[in-house]
């Protein structure tokens, strides 16, 4: 009788935690909800703006203009023979917002949603995940526009002669899904520690900045490496930067194609999202009780 | 064995850390955290007092429920009682998975969804509908079950006209009506409800009750019902649960739980001596004396009650009094009221007198009652009122034929015969 009894209980609530416990099964049943978050997140987003998701394309655009007066124009950074320095620039941004986004968007996840999250269970990490797919029509927006432009330098002007895609152009959609693990599991480990110890949030407010100029964003790798050599292996290792690079060479045809880099950092994005699974399943637990 | 488990709770605890997260968090964290990897239990979990608010406690550590062991069968519904603070929400939450218990398993059949508060991830700037498809979803239902009843819900709210108008333009009456609905609308296996039914207006509230008295009765629901309006409670569950200071107190059958509760911090009271008044003319005591001229606080539902008032008059004045006294049950509902003055002319003399209201047996249901005093010279416009100065019981000896299935506050001997 207790042994079949057993068998037949839907879930258990224990205060014994594994350390791997996840419900896939579950999550798939509040799919629903997923997508209802990200409608929620884009049709609230520019309410009562009077541009609306105008703005999706001013921000690239306007960055990468201000990037392209200061950082060629001004401080002459090269950005290759015939690739021009705001469409080089505007290819960088986009693929660094998205993950920047992802970051921020999950690393307060707890906070933010404390209210909702003490009152009802879903599974929580719903709310990031939410995050990421919203942000992830964001940047395709951003990324049709970074098309027109570069469709726009290619055909009508001349300063592009040196602008080619590759064939590798396929495997943008995968270099996204890697950025989207980054943002995701890095953000996860953010909001987790951020329950117990308030003292994250401070650090990420100016760790995203620094971290952007580590990143490979307004400046090729090789050019980095012939001024600072000595620092260039924090560029190298970099995941981001090489997931940067790598976009910029599959549209624009610059840098290079190093596939161990890439199969680094894929290893890397997966580490750092497992970990931040590990953590924030641990942490959904019980951090109502310390937030 | 009737019908199956579906709930089991077993050994349920909760820990919390008094005091502010901060000092000694890191030291602590690292000590369990060293623990563990030698193999051995958390070492806070073995202090910590039971969770009795007013008393300060020797331990940082706090038990806020410990040792709740109890089961919940298939379509029943339990009604948990308890003052604040003995852990009610605290079980809920760990219930609806909000937070998790520091010890102890709790396993389920079904799928259990809670309506804590209602209107949990409204947001303001979405349209009525939207709302009700996010909250919905937030609450564990799928868009196609939204879907399909969604008339039904927007009916119930009674907000059809702003239906297709952000939130934020809503009245407060109208967000907790709509957030109500949705909520009423949910099918989990298992529902857990916590004092939602005390919002909105009257018509809305007693729309709301009827709805959960639906739910509860309609077969196949098990409900978990947290409230403090003992009425409701004893309207919708059948079995009860009492908390006490974190602990399961009292079960049974919901009437005896509520009885237990409210006669649990009672100590009954035959006889009132007034103190603090000074006065020409004062009430000095107030008694309950049964037919054998004994004071008590006990009776059958067949024997009569008297209540003796002693009342001292100084010196002669040409003061208008008036003496009157009310009876009120445990759930605060005033049950009879009366007055000397309704029949006669109350002349108090000069000295002690001593004045009697007998309350007739067959009459008062049975349950505990309280006295409450009126004592009012009516020339100066000066009131003395004594709330609760008295308690007293009826207790179940004597009833008539089947009287204790009856649902009333009175059951008098009325004058039936064959015309």
């Amino acid at each position: 009788m207790k042994t079949t009894d057993q068998e037949h209980w839907l879930y258990v609530i224990s205060s014994k935690k594994k350390l791997v416990d996840f419900n896939f099964k579950e999550i798939w049943r509040y799919k629903d909800l997923l997508f209802l978050f990200v409608k929620r997140d884009i049709i609230t987003l520019y309410k009562q703006t009077v541009l609306g998701p105008l703005w999706y394309l001013i921000q690239p655009l306007f960055t990468s203009l201000i990037f392209t007066l200061i950082f060629n124009n001004l401080a002459d950074i090269p950005t290759g023979n015939g690739v021009p320095g705001f469409l080089f620039n505007l290819a960088g941004i986009t693929t660094w917002n998205y993950f920047k986004e992802c970051l921020l968007g999950t690393s307060d996840t707890f906070k933010k949603n404390e209210n909702i999250f003490g009152k009802v269970y879903f599974p929580r990490v719903i709310m990031p995940m939410s995050v990421v797919v919203s942000n992830l029509l964001r940047y395709g927006i951003q990324f049709l526009v970074f098309t027109a432009v570069y469709v726009y330098y290619v055909n009508f002007t001349t300063s592009a002669f040196g602008v080619f895609p590759s064939f590798e152009v396929v495997i943008l959609p995968f270099l996204i899904f890697l950025m989207a693990l980054l943002g995701l599991g890095l953000g996860m480990i953010i909001s987790s520690m951020t329950t117990k110890y308030r003292d994250l949030t401070f650090l990420i407010q100016f760790g995203v900045q620094l971290l952007m100029y580590g990143s490979a964003v307004m400046y090729p790798m090789s050019y980095f490496n012939n001024k600072l050599p000595n620092y260039y292996w924090l560029i190298e290792w970099n995941p981001i930067a090489i997931i940067v690079e790598f976009v910029r060479n599959i549209t624009l045809g610059i840098g290079v194609l190093d596939l161990y880099k890439l199969l680094y950092a894929t290893l890397v994005s997966f580490i750092i999202f497992l970990v931040g699974l590990v953590i924030f399943n641990k942490t959904e637990k019980s951090f109502i009780d310390t937030i | 064995m009737s019908a199956e488990v579906i709930l089991k709770v077993e050994n349920i605890g909760k820990q919390y850390r008094l005091g502010l997260v901060g000092t000694g968090t890191i030291s602590h964290d690292l000590n369990r955290w060293w623990k563990r990897i030698l193999g051995k239990e958390d070492p806070y979990l073995k202090v910590g007092e039971s969770n009795n608010r007013t008393k300060k406690g020797q331990s940082d550590y706090v038990w806020a429920i410990k040792n709740i062991t109890f089961e919940v069968k298939k379509g029943e519904v339990l009604g948990i009682i308890g003052k604040n603070g003995a852990g009610k929400s605290t079980l809920l939450k760990i219930l609806s998975r909000v937070t998790g218990p520091s010890t102890g398993e709790i396993k389920t059949k079904g799928r259990i969804a809670s309506l804590l508060e209602v209107g949990t991830g409204f947001h303001p700037e979405m349209t009525g509908r939207e709302n009700i498809y996010l909250n919905g979803a937030i609450l564990g239902m799928t868009k196609a079950e939204i879907r399909s009843k969604i008339d039904e819900i927007i009916d119930f709210s009674g907000c059809l006209r702003y239906i297709d108008t952000p939130v934020k333009r809503y009245s407060s009456g109208m967000k907790v009506r709509l957030a109500f609905a949705v909520a009423a609308h949910l099918e989990p296996d298992i529902l857990v409800v916590d004092e939602v039914l005390a919002v909105g207006d009257a018509e809305f509230q007693k729309k709301a009750i009827g709805k959960m008295q639906d739910i509860s009765n309609s077969d196949g629901r098990t409900v978990l019902f947290v409230s403090h309006n003992m009425e409701s409670m004893a309207r919708l569950c059948k079995r009860g649960l009492l908390l006490s200071n974190g602990e399961v107190k009292f079960t049974g059958n919901i009437n005896d739980v509520i009885n237990f509760y409210l006669s649990e911090n009672l100590n009954f009271k035959s006889k009132f001596i007034e103190e603090n008044v000074n006065g020409n003319c004062i009430v000095k005591s107030v008694s309950l004396i049964n037919d054998e001229d004994n004071s008590s606080s006990n009776y059958r539902f067949d024997e009569a009650i008297n209540i003796v008032f002693e009342i001292e008059k100084k010196n002669i004045d040409d003061y208008k009094y008036n003496l009157s006294f009310a009876i009120v049950n445990a759930s605060d509902s005033v049950i009879l009221s009366s007055s000397f003055n309704d029949l006669n002319n109350f002349n108090i003399d000069q000295g002690v007198s001593h004045y009697k209201a007998t309350i007739n047996g067959n009459f008062l249901n049975k349950g505990d009652y309280y006295v409450r005093l009126f004592f009012q010279n009516e020339s100066l416009k000066k009131n003395i009122q004594r709330v609760d100065c008295l308690n007293f019981k009826i207790n179940e000896t004597g009833f008539y034929k089947n009287a204790q299935f009856r649902k009333a506050y009175i059951i008098p001997n009325l004058n039936w015969e064959k015309i």
